[in-house]
């Protein structure tokens, strides 16, 4: 394995990586030995404390209707969140002030506040100004919650995404005399959803841990949640929040997974259009930072975003 | 050309997102029955994790206020299968009543003056007492001021630790955690050294399988703490559920229930409350 | 009209969310650009460490992970963080040290990304003048890297501001704590939302203004 970072290496460079890894490995068995043995002192690692994992009852009690939960207010806050934020993206690249400056207020402002508020909020509107059934006002008032931060980030992303095209797209469309919509919806479009997806991507995980919040603020009962209930009845709180945080990452995995098999397919199928975000495009243009991974930080989005002016 | 790969992925992916909300709904349905359509359904807001008093068990709901809505319900006309139960956490109770969401809340409610100015109680229907629980080999908490420079744990919207630490034990320290079971982690691995609440919950909580004999109340008795059945206020359900709770205790199923709920924890009860007092 | 303000602190609320934040940033920081190096440095194990670290970290919400490091770290391992005895201050740094563990994965992949920016023309020529592969990262990529990063950086900066509020979870008085105590305790929602919204927005919107207008200054025009 040799990168551009460093040169291959000799004799003298392969004895430290070895060391290296050495010294590495001995530090990491050493906190895993640690960790197995505190565990085992406070009696974490009983068998009691984890059998219930290993049955049905705990699962369709408490885990899976949770999960069934979890799905649902991230699938739901995906499917409106995503054109949504699509519409708002472009409507802040708009030509005309009236489009853009509303557009841009919305953005900022959801962008700004946490989406725990934005749900709190979203439960009291429900109640108060509709005869949404207390049954599944929690659930409104998640996705609600979910979608309008979501959107804000999602509508940067495109925006971010459509800017890091390189200019030469649009003019050429325009000379041969597309209308803007035209260019919009068969130009740049198309064009930049590979590179945006990485992004959009890391905010669909987000949009999945996020559901977490409405248990703890709620009632809302997914995973974590219904994972709480649980712990009372079984009084196995690490065992418990441990399979969460797998479950969590299971599902996170897929949907990365997913995506990058998806992204990967894109990519292939695109071999005569022009500028795609690959690891030289990049160079060229220092805005469109990280074609290839999902990046941007949580709620960051793509990294062209930092255009905030 | 491009865009028709990419609208062909995406509503691929929300094609399963969909389904899988679908059956996720469709089940839920079966799970709990829909509560608009068809015979009349009571909706009755407990805990659901409180061992004793209310949990959500693998088995349906069990516990002291579980048995004493189910009760109230049968008086007022509802069987067991029109229940529908609903969790109310201590922090929703007062809105979810005001809102309507459900008929009435058993859910360890004690009746404060406080609470009175936004919802009206029935009961009460028990009387415990705020009280804590240490590790059953920890000789040094014998009374409330033994507290003191020690860890105290409570959940977060509960105002039992504040009292402690206001009132009895200046000086002890508070850890806030979303659930009870988060602080008895903490009591058992000695990172906490007593946790503060009404000893009927606490009572429950010792008695669980996995914690039996690791736990022991203190018995101070701090406060009396009267358990109502919130309604809505100035609801015509409170002179009804009053009857209800009466009769409960003279044909003695209150006992049953206790005896029931409150017998594997070795919880010394109060005797059964006169309806309309409070004992502040 | 803010009567129901009485008695409540909420600039001290506020204070604690912005020293959560401003720790665990520079924790982050760090911590992130060693995972950074981690992953494009040559040593194999520490590559896939780096990678499975930042992996796992991210799918996981940060709910768990905080709770995991009072119940977990604290409770079960005994970790005092120099602070033993003293629950408000240890808390305060359990939930730094979560925050950290979180966030160091978005900076990993922000400034992994921000090494990619930098022309390949020039890691040849630093290894052409015989730098190793630590100066190489020292002296030329990461100084680059670090100028075209600072945008993303502002916005994981402000994702953090806003995901301080999960330290309401163990404890932390921080300004969720107080919104969540003033709601249970007070009849006004929607106000009380509103300033804490607007607490927010006080906090990030310059953040994001100020580091996007710096980020635009130092970038590499290219």
């Amino acid at each position: 394995m040799s990168s551009v970072l460093y040169d291959a290496q000799g004799p003298r460079a392969k004895r430290r990586n070895v060391l290296f890894t050495g010294i590495f490995v001995v530090a990491l068995a050493a906190l895993v030995w640690w960790v197995y043995t505190s565990l085992d002192d406070k009696n974490q690692l009983e068998w009691v404390l984890w059998k219930p994992f290993f049955g049905t009852e705990a699962w369709s009690t408490y885990l899976w209707p949770g999960l069934q939960n979890t799905l649902k207010a991230a699938a739901l806050a995906m499917i409106i969140a995503l054109p949504l934020g699509a519409v708002l993206g472009i409507a802040r690249l708009s030509d005309h002030v009236w489009v853009r400056v509303p557009a841009s207020v919305v953005v900022e402002f959801f962008r700004a506040i946490p989406v725990l508020v934005l749900m709190i909020f979203g439960q009291a509107l429900y109640a108060n100004y509709t005869n949404v059934s207390s049954d599944d006002r929690p659930l409104y008032a998640v996705v609600t919650g979910l979608v309008l931060y979501n959107a804000a980030v999602l509508a940067e992303i495109v925006r971010a995404g459509i800017l890091a095209l390189p200019k030469g797209q649009s003019e050429a469309a325009v000379a041969i005399g597309m209308r803007k919509g035209q260019v919009m919806r068969l130009i740049l479009l198309p064009q930049s959803v590979t590179a945006m997806l990485p992004a959009i991507v890391s905010q669909l995980v987000v949009i999945v841990k996020d559901t977490a919040l409405g248990g703890a603020v709620l009632t809302f009962p997914e995973l974590l949640a219904s994972g709480n209930t649980m712990i009372g009845y079984y009084g196995n709180t690490i065992a418990t929040f441990t399979v969460i945080a797998v479950i969590f990452i299971a599902l996170n995995f897929s949907i990365t997974t997913f995506a990058g098999w998806l992204e990967a397919r894109l990519r292939r199928s695109k071999k005569s259009t022009g500028a795609v975000l690959g690891e030289d495009a990049v160079e060229v243009n220092p805005a469109a930072v990280g074609g290839g991974f999902g990046t941007g930080g949580e709620g960051g989005g793509m990294p062209g975003s930092r255009t905030y002016l | 050309m491009k865009l028709r790969k990419v609208t062909a992925a995406s509503a691929a992916v929300l094609a399963l997102a969909v389904a899988a909300t679908a059956c996720g709904s469709s089940n839920n349905d079966k799970g709990s029955g829909s509560s608009s359509g068809g015979g009349k359904k009571i909706t009755i807001g407990i805990k659901f994790d409180q061992p004793g008093i209310g949990q959500k068990t693998p088995q349906g709901y069990a516990g002291f206020d579980v048995d004493v809505a189910t009760y109230v319900a049968k008086k007022l006309g509802y069987s067991a299968d029109k229940i529908e139960w609903k969790e109310s956490k201590s922090a929703d109770r007062e809105t979810m009543l005001q809102r309507g969401d459900v008929d009435f809340i058993a859910a360890s409610y004690s009746i404060t003056p406080e609470r009175e100015k936004s919802v009206d109680f029935a009961g009460p229907y028990l009387l415990a007492h705020q009280d804590v629980l240490v590790r059953a080999n920890d000789s040094s908490i014998k009374s409330p001021a033994d507290l003191n420079k020690k860890n105290l744990c409570s959940v977060t919207g509960s105002t039992s630790a504040q009292n402690v630490h206001d009132k009895l034990a200046p000086k002890a320290q508070l850890q806030k955690y979303p659930t009870y079971s988060a602080c008895l982690t903490g009591l058992q691995s000695g990172a906490i050294d007593a946790l503060t609440t009404d000893d009927s919950i606490l009572a429950g909580y010792a008695s669980q399988a996995q914690y039996k004999g690791k736990f022991k109340l203190g018995g101070f008795k701090m406060t009396n703490e009267n358990y109502g059945i919130g309604v809505k206020k100035g609801s015509a359900l409170k002179a009804k559920i009053n009857k209800a709770l009466e009769d409960m205790v003279s044909d003695g199923s209150w006992e049953t229930a206790v005896k029931k709920n409150f017998g594997p924890a070795g919880y010394k009860n109060e005797p059964a409350p006169k309806i309309g007092v409070v004992k502040s | 009209m803010f009567d129901f303000l009485q008695g409540y602190d909420v600039l001290g609320a506020f204070w604690t969310t912005v020293q959560l934040t401003l720790l665990a940033a520079a924790g982050s920081l760090v911590w992130g650009t060693l995972l950074a190096a981690m992953r494009v440095g040559p040593v194999p194990l520490m590559r896939g460490f780096a990678t499975v670290y930042v992996n796992t970290v991210r799918n996981i919400p940060l709910t768990v992970i905080i709770l995991f490091t009072s119940l977990g770290l604290a409770n079960t391992l005994g970790v005092t963080l120099g602070a033993k005895g003293v629950i408000d201050t240890l808390n305060f740094r359990l939930a730094v040290l979560g925050l950290v563990a979180y966030t160091s994965a978005f900076v990993c992949e922000v400034i992994r990304s921000g090494i990619n920016t930098v022309p390949v023309g020039q890691a040849e020529a630093a290894r052409a003048i015989g730098l190793s592969f630590s100066q190489v990262l020292r002296l030329v990529v990461l100084p680059q890297a670090f100028r075209s990063s600072v945008g993303p950086l502002a916005n994981v900066l402000i994702a953090l501001t806003k995901n301080t509020t999960v330290a309401a979870a163990i404890g932390v008085a921080e300004a969720a704590t107080l919104m969540r105590t003033m709601v249970e305790k007070e009849a006004q929602l929607i106000p009380i939302a509103a300033i804490f919204a607007l607490g927010f927005v006080i906090l990030t919107l310059p953040t994001g203004l100020i580091l996007g207008w710096v980020g635009k200054k130092v970038a590499i025009k290219r």
